[in-house]
């Protein structure tokens, strides 16, 4: 870990020693979903698995491998996967519906709306292949909204997890929740940069950074850009605090506003459009109870295209020269 | 646990208060649907008093049969058949769609304890009573069975018959699914808006075991219920013929009905308002004038 990195970061984030090596491992955060469905049907013999057509590609298959007899293939039918879900939570079961977030919470999002969230049915939505990160699949398959469709529903929480360990966890947390819990994850390898020992739990902010200058709150794995935008901004004497909101609803609001009302600036960093995403809550928050200028790095009311991981991150500014350029910004905008 | 045992005479009584029910608390309520809820009272009264296991002292016991309402805009049917059978008091029906009452304007699991699920938005019932089925057959291998009233005209969303695939895949014989079928919906008759038939022939082509019937007929009903119960590896459709309006003249086969409660607005070719709701308790009352010692 690079030194002056090691200097700002929380020792108790408990970071990965190779946070910025270049050959730090990568593994697509819907891995963890899979590894977690393991561990908590392995705890909780109430738990089912039903997947729509995907069960590759969700890593749902890590769990019909390990326990057959609870997966339940409903082919490609997200609606009625969705309701499905919903009367076998009414019987007593929880639950994980399974396919990519484009389809589910998009496509089934009365029946999400009506059945599992107004029933409060304990049903785990997880949406696959989120983001632009798709890459050349374009944007029919690039979820960019399904953080907003869920976060207005009452009764259902938002997780979005930074990388794989933490993916694993949080789906191991959605488990032990009692009531709908919408948990998204992406395509691509992404880089592991938290460890086991990182805390995590379910509705609390993590400070990952510790800084002065401004806040920079993030969600999913765009959150390593945000943590190389800090590292370098270091470099230039800008001193950044980095907050995991891997919770977007309900926002750990303490952990914020303490951030907040310390450093007066904000940047929010997600791979979703900015309004009704973690940007639109943070911004709701601030406007209520401690305005200071924001700045939001997401995508900008447009859909998303075809090309590579890495093209599309950077043409739709989710990278990390983007975020610097962010928090200059909003550093300019302080009173 | 409802153990008494009804004649068909008993029966019909009973689902014809609950007819006088429904048209009271929707005047009260002074909106909701009169239509499909008179159609269902008869197929109401033989779940809740004849076919189904289930205690209204305890409605979350977990050997019940469980009783999902698809269509649930026709949850007056439920309600005052819910009353009748000792769930709530009778006089409960008269909060139906008013500010806190747990009679809310489409059924709510989580308000009222009874009511299985949450409904309004129509095709999704079935789901969730296959899910609930599934459970039942595979996971918890279990005695209960899982009802599911729905209208015919749900029958047009795709949602169905996604859960008609999947009952049928995975042979979900402890389901009974009972279709409304009145040939009218919103917008006019079934067959104008978007042609169900031929629907028998549809669901045996799903794997399912169909069975018509005249849905006003109890015994039928009764019978339908129990041969389902002895049909192994098929989930059983039970097409019920009924009259949507049933027992009120000016309401029966006719769509204007479907949405609006008696005593609220002058309809052209209807008996004016003032009279509806009077025509309507008497007519249901006297049996159609069987009972001519009454008078007024």
């Amino acid at each position: 870990m690079a030194k002056l990195f090691q200097n700002m970061s929380n020792s108790k984030a408990h970071l990965a020693e190779k946070i910025f090596e270049k050959d730090i491992e990568k593994i697509p955060t819907r891995n963890g979903y899979g590894e977690g469905l393991v561990e908590a049907g392995e705890k909780d013999k109430r738990i089912l698995v039903l997947c729509a057509d995907l069960s590759e590609s969700t890593r749902s298959e890590y769990f019909q491998k390990k326990f057959p007899e609870r997966f339940v293939e409903v082919g490609v039918a997200e609606q009625n996967m969705a309701s499905l879900a919903a009367g076998m939570a009414l019987a007593g079961k929880v639950p994980f519906i399974s396919s990519y977030a484009a389809f589910s919470p998009g496509r089934n999002n009365e029946q999400i709306r009506t059945t599992v969230a107004l029933n409060n049915a304990n049903v785990k939505i997880a949406g696959a292949h989120a983001g632009i990160s798709v890459g050349p699949d374009g944007a029919t398959h690039q979820a960019l909204e399904d953080i907003a469709l869920m976060r207005v529903l009452p009764n259902m929480r938002v997780i979005v997890p930074c990388d794989a360990i933490e993916a694993k966890k949080a789906t191991v947390a959605a488990a032990a929740i009692e009531g709908p819990v919408y948990l998204r994850f992406a395509r691509e390898k992404t880089p592991l940069f938290t460890t086991l020992q990182t805390p995590f739990q379910f509705g609390r902010a993590e400070i990952f950074l510790q800084g002065k200058d401004a806040t920079i709150i993030a969600c999913g794995p765009v959150l390593y850009e945000a943590l190389l935008a800090a590292h370098l901004l270091e470099k230039q004497g800008v001193s950044v605090e980095v907050l995991n909101s891997h919770t977007v609803k309900p926002l750990d609001k303490k952990t914020i506003l303490q951030s907040v009302s310390k450093t007066k600036a904000v940047v929010t960093v997600e791979e979703h459009q900015i309004a009704g995403g973690l940007g639109g809550a943070v911004a709701e928050l601030l406007s209520r109870e401690c305005p200071v200028p924001v700045e939001c790095i997401g995508v900008q009311d447009r859909f998303g295209e075809s090309g590579s991981p890495d093209e599309l991150m950077d043409a739709f500014g989710l990278t990390h020269p983007h975020i610097i350029k962010a928090v200059k910004k909003v550093l300019k905008r302080k009173v | 646990m409802i153990k008494r045992q009804y004649s068909i005479e008993e029966l019909e009584k009973i689902a014809n208060e609950i007819r006088q029910d429904i048209i009271k608390m929707l005047v009260e309520a002074g909106s909701g649907h009169s239509a499909g809820p008179l159609g269902m009272a008869d197929v109401f009264c033989a779940l809740y008093f004849a076919v189904m296991n289930h205690d209204p002292k305890n409605p979350a016991w977990e050997e019940r049969d469980r009783l999902i309402l698809s269509n649930g805009h026709i949850c007056p049917v439920r309600y005052a058949t819910m009353a009748r059978a000792g769930y709530f008091p009778l006089k409960e029906l008269m909060t139906l769609r008013k500010f806190g009452s747990r009679l809310q304007g489409h059924p709510e699991r989580e308000k009222l304890p009874g009511v299985e699920t949450t409904s309004g938005p129509l095709g999704s019932g079935l789901s969730q009573a296959a899910g609930m089925a599934y459970v039942g057959k595979y996971i918890d291998k279990t005695r209960w069975r899982v009802y599911c009233a729905m209208s015919d005209a749900e029958q047009e969303s795709g949602q169905i018959w996604e859960a008609a695939m999947f009952a049928g895949k995975n042979r979900l014989d402890n389901l009974t699914a009972i279709i409304d079928r009145n040939n009218i919906q919103i917008d006019g008759c079934t067959e104008d808006v978007m042609p169900l038939e031929p629907l028998k022939a549809k669901y045996e082509a799903f794997n399912w075991h169909v069975l018509e019937i005249d849905g006003h007929n109890l015994e039928q009903i009764i019978d339908a219920c129990n041969q389902a119960k002895a049909i192994h590896q098929k989930p059983t459709i039970i097409i019920a013929q009924t009259i949507p309006g049933k027992g009120v003249s000016y309401m029966e086969n006719d769509f204007k009905w479907h949405g609006v409660p008696p005593g609220i607005s002058d309809i052209p070719g209807e008996p004016p308002k003032n009279q509806q709701v009077k025509i309507a308790l008497k007519e249901l009352r006297t049996l159609h004038g069987k009972i001519v010692s009454e008078h007024e």
